[in-house]
């Protein structure tokens, strides 16, 4: 490539230039470095906390207990409902999104003046903010003024209690992350649909293939990379989803919808234990983690093409 | 492959009918509730017709809140001001440290700029209270819990890997060639730095930094551990406010349409480049 020219013309005769070209990446990396650090050093930190007995109220038993807090785990219920609660809310809204997202693409996919203006207007919900795109569902499903309150009345649900009832408080929190994230799998699929070679719907056009084969044996297997990269996106923040539930709910209504960082945010500034509230992270950092290392590869490769050095 | 039959072209239609107000419908009718006073709010059956107020927006912007149980003070202002100064100083901050990061990255290939770029991707996807519960710790010790300076520090967080991912794409697009002519012509690569690559990736970073605004401003959960009431950004603000005693729901509609005006502004002038910094640089728009 024409990095090896570039480092070529570093080469310059005199001495202390080239030392001075040589460091130079390391120089301008610096600062990033330093940020890199200011990260690491509290992540680790957690993870010696996960260690330890630690309870805020209680400094004088700190101590090293090994690897208690994550056997404690096993046979508190708690946390197996955070775990299926977290799990469920991740597989219910990465589905949702994608189902409606690939639908909406779909529609949006010939760019007429009309669907690039909607695609636009469909941005509006992904870059308001979570936490008042909860407080905007709040004021909504209100029991007592809220338009959706009073419009699954005139379809007959009287005392539909939305997120303050725990058989549908999940449903309610599920529907202000489908109107959130929905768009962000939409324009990413958009994108990649428009971006397909057109050869092979013209030879299907052609041939008169029927619309449901080539979807099923073109369309889809052509948009798959970029189908993988939007859910494992929304897979990991979905897990991770803090701000939409704790705005909404803060874990409740009783545990019903306690997840991961909701549970160990309580877990820490509620009940002071931040032994067992690390321990918890860093649970849901292993499993972030594996998926991570799916996603990165996922993202470089779709990246590498995007940039041509495919 | 068009659906050109009249009922596809119906259904399409139908369909998307229902994702606009499924999508639009919210934002609607916050906004038309921000006009409205209690009474009007609370009027069964809802009606869209009304007489508009802007006593909800006075209220908030006085910092003065009239109740029955008499008046009340509220620093809504006060948040979008952090609002602002917090997001802005965040990014401007990420461009100073991120630019020429993403440059060296770009340029020279070398093993710990790969590990820097991959450490902070990965932290990107990592749970954001398992570095901030920690930080929280230190920061008490450190004095820096509670201040500008420390929740700054943080959005780095977000607007770090940001501006380095989809700023080091703009560079690798820019051909070497034209900065190695400029080089054989005598000048340094500072100059070589400022007068040709960051001009040519202009575009580029000037969308890497709106993005990063936008996600500052969005972001909750930092704030919410490491600032207190006078720090606060508006995401945070705006969910104590609805817990405070005599609010009217008309003023918390008239809170959030001001909360997001910003973004959605910043978002509909840069939606160009949304789609490539959603993905980091992975999809081109």
């Amino acid at each position: 490539m024409s990095m090896a020219e570039l480092v070529q013309t570093d080469a310059v005769p005199r001495r202390p230039k080239r030392r001075r070209g040589r460091l130079l990446p390391y120089l301008l990396s610096l600062p990033a470095l330093l940020v890199c650090i200011a990260i690491l050093v509290p992540f680790v930190t957690a993870a010696i906390y996960s260690l330890q007995r630690y309870r805020l109220n209680l400094p004088y038993l700190r101590g090293f207990i090994g690897v208690d807090n994550y056997i404690d785990f096993l046979s508190d219920p708690a946390f197996w409902n955070t775990l299926r609660i977290s799990l469920v809310y991740t597989a219910v809204t990465v589905v949702a999104e994608l189902l409606l997202g690939l639908g909406i693409a779909l529609l949006l996919r010939r760019p007429t003046r009309f669907h690039n203006a909607v695609s636009i207007m469909l941005l509006l919900p992904l870059m308001t903010a979570p936490a008042i795109a909860a407080l905007m569902w709040k004021l909504m499903t209100n029991p007592s003024f809220g338009i959706l309150s009073y419009l699954v009345g005139l379809l007959g649900v009287h005392d539909f209690k939305w997120a303050s009832d725990p058989s549908t408080a999940l449903f309610t929190v599920v529907l202000v992350d489908v109107w959130v994230y929905t768009p962000f799998i939409m324009i990413l699929l958009l994108a990649g649909l428009r971006s397909l070679p057109r050869q092979p719907f013209e030879a299907a056009a052609l041939d008169g293939v029927p619309a449901s084969f080539v979807f099923f044996r073109i369309t889809l297997p052509m948009l798959a990379p970029y189908i993988i990269t939007a859910s494992l996106f929304r897979l990991l923040d979905s897990i991770q989803q803090f701000d939409i539930v704790y705005a909404m709910t803060q874990g409740g209504p009783g545990d019903r919808l306690m997840v991961f960082q909701v549970q160990a945010y309580l877990e820490f500034f509620q009940y002071t234990n931040v032994g067992r509230s690390a321990a918890l992270l860093m649970i849901l950092w292993l499993i972030t983690n594996i998926l991570s290392n799916i996603f990165i590869k996922n993202w470089l490769r779709l990246r590498a093409r995007a940039h041509g050095h495919a | 492959m068009d659906h050109s039959s009249l009922a596809g072209r119906i259904f399409r239609g139908i369909a998307l009918a229902m994702v606009l107000v499924f999508f639009m419908f919210p934002i609607v009718w916050i906004l038309l509730m921000s006009f409205q006073t209690n009474e009007q709010i609370l009027r069964i059956p809802p009606r869209i017709l009304f007489e508009p107020t802007l006593a909800n927006y006075e209220a908030l912007i006085s910092g003065q809140l009239r109740t029955a149980a008499g008046n009340l003070q509220i620093s809504f202002m006060r948040n979008l001001m952090n609002s602002f100064l917090l997001s802005s100083a965040s990014v401007i901050l990420a461009l100073l440290l991120g630019v020429p990061a993403a440059y060296a990255f770009a340029r020279f290939k070398f093993r710990l700029g790969e590990t820097i770029a991959f450490t902070l991707l990965s932290f990107r996807f990592a749970p954001p209270l398992l570095v901030l519960l920690p930080l929280s710790l230190y920061y008490q010790q450190l004095g820096l819990n509670d201040t500008y300076f420390g929740i700054v520090w943080v959005y780095q967080l977000i607007a770090l890997p940001l501006i380095l991912w989809i700023v080091r794409g703009y560079f690798e697009d820019i051909s070497p060639d034209i900065e190695h002519a400029y080089r054989l012509a005598g000048h340094s690569w500072r100059e070589a730095f400022t007068r040709i690559a960051v001009p040519l990736a202009g575009p580029g970073i000037a969308a890497a930094g709106l993005l990063s605004f936008i996600f500052c401003w969005n972001n909750f959960v930092f704030a919410l551990i490491l600032a207190s009431a006078d720090k606060q950004p508006v995401t945070v603000g705006a969910l104590a406010f609805v817990t405070a005693s005599g609010i009217q729901y008309g003023q918390i509609a008239a809170a959030i349409v001001l909360s997001v005006t910003p973004t959605l502004l910043l978002a509909l002038y840069a939606q160009r480049y949304l789609v490539e910094g959603l993905s980091l640089g992975a999809v081109k728009g």
